[in-house]
């Protein structure tokens, strides 16, 4: 048998329901994996290998019974952000230093009631704040795709080698890897970067502003933020409650399908949980788009955009128009104010969640002179910049004599951002196929990104309204920039219609095909 | 508008972070930048639109007003920095 690591979650599946593999060896393959390319990628913070070999056990007994769950056997990596029991859960922060959990998040208890094996913890920006994965307290995650250049390499007419090879001449191009480490994308980079090198056979990711698609279109892998109430949050460590939903990242659209109808439940223990049953999700793959109307927003199309992104969404449209959909022109007004808005609205809503890190119930705890000393110090020394930085402007926007300026209009924006495609919806389109991010991925401590954390927010533009609608929104890889580095497409849908984007995905996935990156690790 | 030293120490103190000199100067540059950002929302007419309270519309989950969880302080103070019989030790704060 080849490498295991190379079989994708529903390969897997059945070559477990038929004993050709078992989930022991799959486990193996990936441990080995991980530990070989982690030093250089560094998308786990932690490996839970005497875990994983465990729950392996477990899956081949039931396996050998013909009583295995949906997922059983299949080793998944778990972004740090979900609570697991007894297992580092620490949002990549400093503030979180030692956490263990005694409860286990309601996502990954769904995955592991389906049979689905840990491997470790995934890198994140710390609190899930950030486009880059440069923000974790464990250091950057790396991207395993790296820039290339194409040679012609002319051949010569004649060439008498060492082993007498006569080639017939002419020119061919040979792809020639740089050096330079690239960001996978943020928050989710560990999730990212771990799919995408083979590290785990799919992943669980949370998305505020594009934290699951823009690492899943910075890495060719697919990700989806699944309508905001279809997974619950309950036991993910908080960033922006009216704003966060957990999805999965995987390598396929099918992949996809398959983890989040494990993922999403109906969960008394969150509000916001919506109470519909979770569809087959698969089912909706193969099916046809024929007469589906799909919208292009002319708002997307924005200023200083490189030409490849704007080719690659004329190729998306054209593949949709092939296979049978109708392609229509749509306005969404509000989408300019989509990121303003979220950059009041998350920080608000952070800086109220994470003024539990008080030193006093878990984590880190800097000794103070008196209890408000205690405070400041230990939030001084356990958040990082950007953390700081998003509390500080939330304490702003919510402090006495500006809720009003700030806090409200920015909700208002939000219902008019709503509205927009709420709009759209009724005229009858069923999905809005759009650019995933407004470049391929860039350097690791990029200079301009660093100068202004405006310029790093600009990285969510295409996904935020998103988050902001409450709507589904997936990233499906769609081709390579000149320099072979992946870009993606991103499908919204009507809230709940996550089976018309997975529908619709396939099929660009379909005509775009797959990606995998150079193994240089 | 944009803030100052003054007003950017005021928040830390309320956001409970301590701030050095430097930390309040380098601050008050990159919360104006974004706030300089976000003031493109007051060029939108929003007069008659209400606020957005929920993303989905639905009514609000009730449960039963019946005890469903508890008797495990152990577990709770578990991950605490100090603690002494399940309490919660701080500095103290009333002499």
């Amino acid at each position: 048998m080849s490498d295991l690591t190379h079989l994708t979650i529903s390969q897997a599946r059945a070559m477990l329901r038929t004993k050709e593999i078992t989930a022991t060896e799959i486990t193996e393959a990936y441990l080995q994996a991980i530990e070989r390319a982690n030093p250089a990628l560094n998308a786990y913070v932690v490996v839970t290998d005497d875990k994983a070999r465990d729950m392996a056990r477990a899956s081949d007994a039931k396996l050998a019974k013909g009583e295995g769950g949906a997922l059983e056997g299949i080793p998944l990596g778990i972004k740090d952000l979900f609570g697991t029991e007894g297992i580092h859960t620490q949002a990549c922060s400093h503030v979180l230093d030692g956490f263990k959990p005694h409860y286990e998040s309601t996502v990954t208890a769904n995955l592991w009631a389906d049979g689905a094996v840990m491997l470790g913890k995934l890198n994140m920006d710390e609190f899930a704040m950030g486009s880059s994965n440069e923000t974790s307290y464990y250091g950057p995650v790396v991207n395993p795709w790296r820039r290339s250049r194409l040679d012609t390499v002319v051949m010569p007419t004649t060439h008498q080698g060492d082993g007498g090879f006569v080639s017939a001449g002419g020119t061919r191009t040979a792809r020639t890897l740089d050096n330079a480490q690239l960001v996978p994308g943020g928050s989710s980079g560990g999730s990212a970067s771990a799919v995408s090198a083979l590290l785990c056979a799919g992943a669980t990711a949370t998305d505020t502003g594009g934290s699951i698609r823009q690492p899943a279109a910075f890495t060719g892998t697919v990700g989806i933020k699944p309508t905001y109430g279809r997974c619950s949050r309950w036991g993910i460590v908080a960033f922006a409650s009216s704003l966060d939903q957990a999805g999965p990242i995987a390598r396929d659209v099918r992949d996809a399908a398959i983890l989040l109808k494990s993922m999403a439940s109906v969960d008394p223990k969150d509000t916001t949980s919506v109470d519909r049953p979770v569809p087959d999700y698969e089912a909706a793959i193969g099916k046809p788009i024929k007469g589906m109307k799909v919208g292009i927003p002319r708002e997307y199309r924005v200023d200083g955009m490189p030409e490849e992104i704007e080719a690659l969404w004329q190729k998306g449209i054209a593949w949709l128009k092939d296979a049978g959909a109708e392609i229509v022109d749509i306005s969404l007004p509000h989408t300019k104010y989509a990121l303003p808005a979220y950059y009041i609205v998350a920080p608000a809503e952070a800086s109220s969640n994470l003024a539990r890190y008080d030193g006093v119930r878990y984590g880190l705890r800097v000794p103070g002179k008196d209890i408000v000393d205690m405070y400041e110090k230990t939030r001084a020394a356990g958040f990082g910049r950007e953390v700081k930085r998003r509390i500080m402007i939330g304490t702003y926007v919510l402090s006495a004599g500006y809720y009003d300026a700030y806090y409200l209009q920015a909700q208002k924006v939000r219902n008019l951002i709503k509205r927009d495609f709420e709009n759209a919806f009724a005229a009858g389109v069923d999905v809005i196929l759009t650019p995933a991010t407004p470049s391929a991925a860039f350097g690791i401590a990029d200079e301009d990104m660093a100068a202004d954390p405006v310029k790093m927010y600009l990285n969510d533009i295409f996904t935020v309204t998103v988050n902001m609608a409450g709507l589904p929104g997936i990233a499906v890889p769609a081709g390579l920039d000149a320099k072979g580095l992946p870009l993606g497409l991103q499908l919204i849908g009507r809230p709940f219609d996550e089976e018309t984007l997975f529908q619709t995905a396939h099929v660009i996935e379909q005509a775009a095909g797959t990606f995998q990156p150079e193994k240089w690790w | 508008m944009s803030v100052d030293v003054k007003t950017v120490k005021r928040v830390a103190r309320l956001a409970r972070i301590a701030v050095s000199e430097e930390d309040a100067e380098r601050m008050t540059g990159e919360l104006n930048a974004i706030l300089g950002f976000v003031e493109q929302l007051n060029e939108v007419d929003v007069s008659g639109v209400e606020p957005m309270t929920s993303v989905i519309p639905m009514e609000m989950k009730k449960r039963p007003d019946v005890v469903t969880d508890g008797s495990k302080a152990a577990d709770i103070v578990a991950n605490a920095p100090a603690t002494e019989e399940n309490f919660f030790l701080v500095p103290k704060v009333v002499e």
